[in-house]
């Protein structure tokens, strides 16, 4: 060790400099389970209290159902809380298996894989499907997990515009004399709510002689009449190669993530996916609490249709009060703010009005396109979406911006470079 | 001591860990299994700093360095 | 979508070219909790059948621990079951901090900040403390997640020879015009079961003004007297830059991993690690068991004097019956076959006599390091691991390997 005084302070003035840019990122402790309210403490070491979360994952209100909590039990007496394992040493338990079953019915694909999270699985599987005579052509919006994937596979790289299909085409076009050729894409982009036009993918994929791969994490349970994700509201189910989802987001919320997809894709990814291979088994704890929101899931679409319902709801609150979102088609609702700064202080300003929902600014959303990003909850009611929406609107009046286009915003408080 | 003498004591004495294994000047290090490409870079180095001089990253390929030959005539470029 | 037969065919290939050189991972069926013995089915199929377990990372036998289930349903009644977020969104519960405090006591480091994995914390340590002035020396043979996370950094990467001073110091040489170096070596290496000198290390790195990195999913909880890890045992408590674990091991075994060190490194990894910015937090109900672990460990040393008394009444017997084991003293005791059908073979025979150890080959392993490696628990009572001699006497003598050299059971069954 020497972490002599100069390395020290060569890491503080990075962080500072971070701070300065206002993209510093603070968190808050929350001293409750996850839900539509939730007790947070914050700054750390006040006291705690009760507000309405609008910017978690939780799209389904089923991370802490008591039915899950109750299936969670009897898994843990069952078959134990951790397996200490990777997969193929002595990690796979009989419920592994009949989750892997479960997914690929639910999803409608051959087999199934899991991965510690939606995260590995998408780190884990171009290296082991593609070599270097072969190419992926990879949305620019596509999520970072992705675009770290790619970055450890040897294939050619081609990115086309974000959700643009003459691009893609023009992409594809220049693959062509790649050995396998693999379209990927965001089902839904989280940052921005919208909708991959996965039926157009699938078309040019056929065209080309390309394999498609969806990550549907912000999709799977409730995209589609039946929630099965963007392949089914887009009516390809069967068409898509693969998928991966994460058991992380509506699923649950836990952790975990998948590929579903070919049987031979899956056999592959089996023997050669590296975090497969070196990161440990998904624990029975959680995997019972995710066979436990399938069964649910099966037994009726109650839960999605509210999830629409209340996203409708929100969306018309906003647009009528004058703020600006981005097109979304999904429960992903981002108000835009454009400033970092500015998104920062509304966050603050929300928080005091008890509502929860975070600024995101660089890097997570590119620079100079700061935001609000909500998302909405089966588990929230109407009252606490007014609630939420009246808060907003306090809020907006107090910065001036509601009924302003983007180009007065960004005048009020223009962007640093 | 010549060049391609120096550089094989290098590749020897660096990759090697079973000394009885028997190295010459065309066998193949890269492609061989002998060096990885992630111990491509100590290598460039130690011929830079031996030899003053500097090996673009684009001419320092893995077909560049893969016998000790090849390595030779790819430093004698540099050499002015 | 275009799954054309062309596609199907070069995948169905590779997969037949795997299984011909006897190399293909098939998985075997659990169908009780993690522990010292348990129920599996094998093939698929087949009855269930009640095997000793010697091949789990379950090394103070606290997996399905009664406390830990214990203490996890008690987290999922306060704390729930999920997250459904990433730490600094709305991922943060007051157990979340309170484990990253508990880590940083236990490891004797300034801060801790956690990971859905460790895989994910060494896939964005590198890159968020490190730029293209820097360098990343590295051991031959660091965890595959270590290798993923420099490929993912932009600084120069170098390796020295496994555990090997000397040439880590040339190297420390070499690059001594960079800005930042790090050294960077797992605590007990996974393979092998050996240690790292992080004695000499850690002098090295004085020396030559360079970061220490120990990964040490494998030790931590039970190595050194207090099970503090690999820095205890080698007396250089505190003085470890940034270090990586696991609690998906010997810590409860369920998920979860952290990196732990310098305050500064710490924040940066807040700030810009991409595994800990995109993916989720901790699950609640893991969270809740492993704080549950550490308590149990800080306070007492029984389990882990437990396994050391196991581990060496294990080696023993093994090196008396005269089978070839890796050198160490950790309880990761690989007894050495080489040859990767005779490994395939050999465990599949010790599973007919109720022994669960899998075979290791390529590319987990190099080629020609075939093995079957054992890992001991303190769940194991005496009788498990007399009985799990026999079996490995028995099977050993049907393929003639006891009292033989390496270069006799290579000249017997070849690479």
């Amino acid at each position: 060790m020497a972490y002599v005084k100069e390395i020290k302070e060569y890491y503080s003035s990075q962080l500072e400099e971070i701070k300065k840019d206002g993209l510093y990122k603070e968190e808050k402790s929350i001293n409750s389970t996850q839900s539509a309210e939730i007790e947070v403490e914050y700054p750390i070491g006040t006291k705690s209290s009760k507000i309405i979360n609008i910017c978690s994952n939780n799209y389904l209100g089923l991370s802490s159902h008591p039915d899950v909590i109750e299936a969670c039990k009897a898994g843990l007496d069952s078959r134990g809380y951790g397996m200490s394992s990777v997969r193929f040493i002595c990690g796979t338990q009989d419920i592994h298996k009949e989750l892997e079953n479960k997914v690929s019915e639910f999803l409608g694909m051959d087999d199934t894989i899991l991965y510690s999270s939606a995260f590995d699985a998408n780190l884990g599987v171009f290296e082991a499907l593609l070599d270097e005579d072969c190419a992926i052509i990879s949305d620019a919006l596509n999520h970072a997990s992705i675009i770290d994937g790619v970055r450890l596979c040897k294939a050619k790289r081609y990115r086309y515009a974000n959700n643009n299909m003459d691009d893609l085409q023009a992409k594809l076009e220049e693959a062509k004399g790649a050995k396998i050729k693999l379209i990927v894409s965001d089902g839904v982009f989280s940052m921005d709510g919208v909708v991959a036009q996965v039926d157009k993918i699938c078309e040019l994929a056929d065209m080309y002689k390309a394999l498609v791969m969806i990550d549907d994490s912000h999709a799977t349970g409730f995209m589609g009449k039946l929630g099965r994700g963007t392949h089914e509201k887009h009516g390809m189910i069967g068409r898509v190669d693969l998928i991966s989802t994460t058991f992380g987001k509506a699923l649950g919320g836990a952790s975990g993530g998948c590929i579903a997809g070919r049987q031979e894709i899956i056999d592959m990814l089996r023997q050669r996916s590296r975090p497969y291979l070196f990161s440990n088994s998904m624990a029975p704890v959680v995997i019972s609490g995710v066979l436990k929101v399938f069964e649910m899931l099966s037994k009726g679409t109650e839960r999605r249709d509210k999830l629409h319902k209340n996203t409708r709801f929100w969306k018309h609150g906003l647009e009528d009060a004058g703020f600006i979102l981005t097109k979304s088609e999904s429960p992903i609702v981002p108000i835009m703010l454009f400033n970092a700064q500015l998104a920062q202080d509304f966050s603050q300003d929300l928080y005091k009005e008890g509502v929860y929902a975070i600024g995101f600014f660089y890097p997570v959303v590119p620079k100079g396109k700061a935001r609000i990003r909500t998302q909405i909850s089966a588990g929230l009611t109407t009252e606490q979406l007014e609630k939420a929406r009246d808060a907003f609107v306090k809020v907006g009046k107090k910065y001036g911006i509601l009924g302003k286009s983007k180009k007065e915003i960004i005048e009020m408080y223009p962007l640093s470079i | 001591m010549e060049m391609k003498d120096i550089i094989l004591e290098y590749v020897i004495e660096e990759y090697l860990e079973d000394e009885d294994e028997v190295l010459t000047f065309d066998s193949p290090l890269i492609s061989g299994g002998i060096v990885d490409s992630f111990s491509m870079v100590s290598l460039k180095r130690f011929l830079e700093n031996k030899y003053k001089i500097s090996i673009p990253d684009d001419k320092a390929t893995p077909e560049a360095f893969d016998t000790v030959d090849k390595i030779v005539a790819l430093v004698k470029e540099y050499i002015n | 979508m275009a799954y054309s037969d062309k596609v199907r065919n070069t995948y169905e290939g590779t997969l037949q070219g795997i299984k011909d050189k006897g190399v293909f991972k098939q998985e075997r069926f659990i169908h009780s909790s993690q522990d010292a013995e348990i129920e599996v089915e094998y093939p698929a199929g087949a009855p269930l059948q009640k095997v000793i377990n010697i091949c789990a990372n379950n090394y103070l036998g606290l997996s399905s621990h009664p406390d830990v289930i214990k203490a996890a349903h008690e987290g999922l009644d306060s704390r729930g079951y999920g997250m459904s977020s990433v730490r600094f969104i709305c991922g943060t519960q007051d157990i979340h901090r309170e484990l990253e405090k508990k880590v940083t006591e236990f490891l004797g480091t300034e801060d801790t900040i956690l990971f859905p994995s460790c895989m994910d914390a060494n896939a964005g340590v590198f890159e968020a403390i490190l730029t293209d002035e820097d360098v990343m020396i590295s051991d031959r043979l660091v965890h595959a997640s270590i290798i993923d996370g420099m490929r993912l950094c932009a600084a120069m990467h170098d390796t020295f020879k496994h555990s090997n001073m000397k040439h880590l110091e040339k190297k420390l040489q070499l690059h001594a015009d960079k800005r930042l170096k790090v050294v960077i070596t797992d605590g007990v290496f996974s393979m092998d079961g050996d240690t790292a000198k992080l004695d000499e290390m850690v002098a090295l790195c004085e020396k030559y003004d360079a970061m220490l990195f120990v990964d040490e999913s494998h030790s931590s909880g039970f190595i050194g007297k207090t099970g503090r890890g690999t820095h205890e045992h080698c007396g250089v408590f505190g003085k470890i830059d940034i270090i990586t674990t696991t609690f998906g091991k010997a810590v409860g075994g369920a998920s979860g991993g952290c990196v732990s060190g310098r305050k500064e490194l710490v924040e940066m990894c807040r700030q810009k690690a991409r595994p800990y910015l995109f993916s989720n937090t901790i699950a609640p109900v893991v969270v809740a068991g492993v704080n549950k672990v550490l308590d149990v460990l800080m306070g007492s040393t029984e389990r882990r004097d437990k396994l050391e008394k196991n581990t060496e009444f294990w080696r023993k017997g093994l090196l008396d019956l005269g089978f070839v084991l890796q050198k160490g003293d950790t309880p990761i005791v690989p007894v050495m076959l080489f040859n990767a059908k005779l490994a395939q073979d050999f465990s599949r025979d010790l599973y007919d006599e109720g022994i669960y150890a899998i075979g290791f080959f390529f590319p987990v392993v190099p080629n020609g390091a075939a093995r079957i490696r054992t890992q001991i628990s303190a769940a194991h009572e005496m009788h498990h691991l007399e009985k799990a001699l026999v079996a490995f006497k028995k099977v050993g003598e049907k393929y003639g390997i006891l009292g033989l050299t390496k270069q006799e059971i290579i000249e017997k069954y070849g690479l």
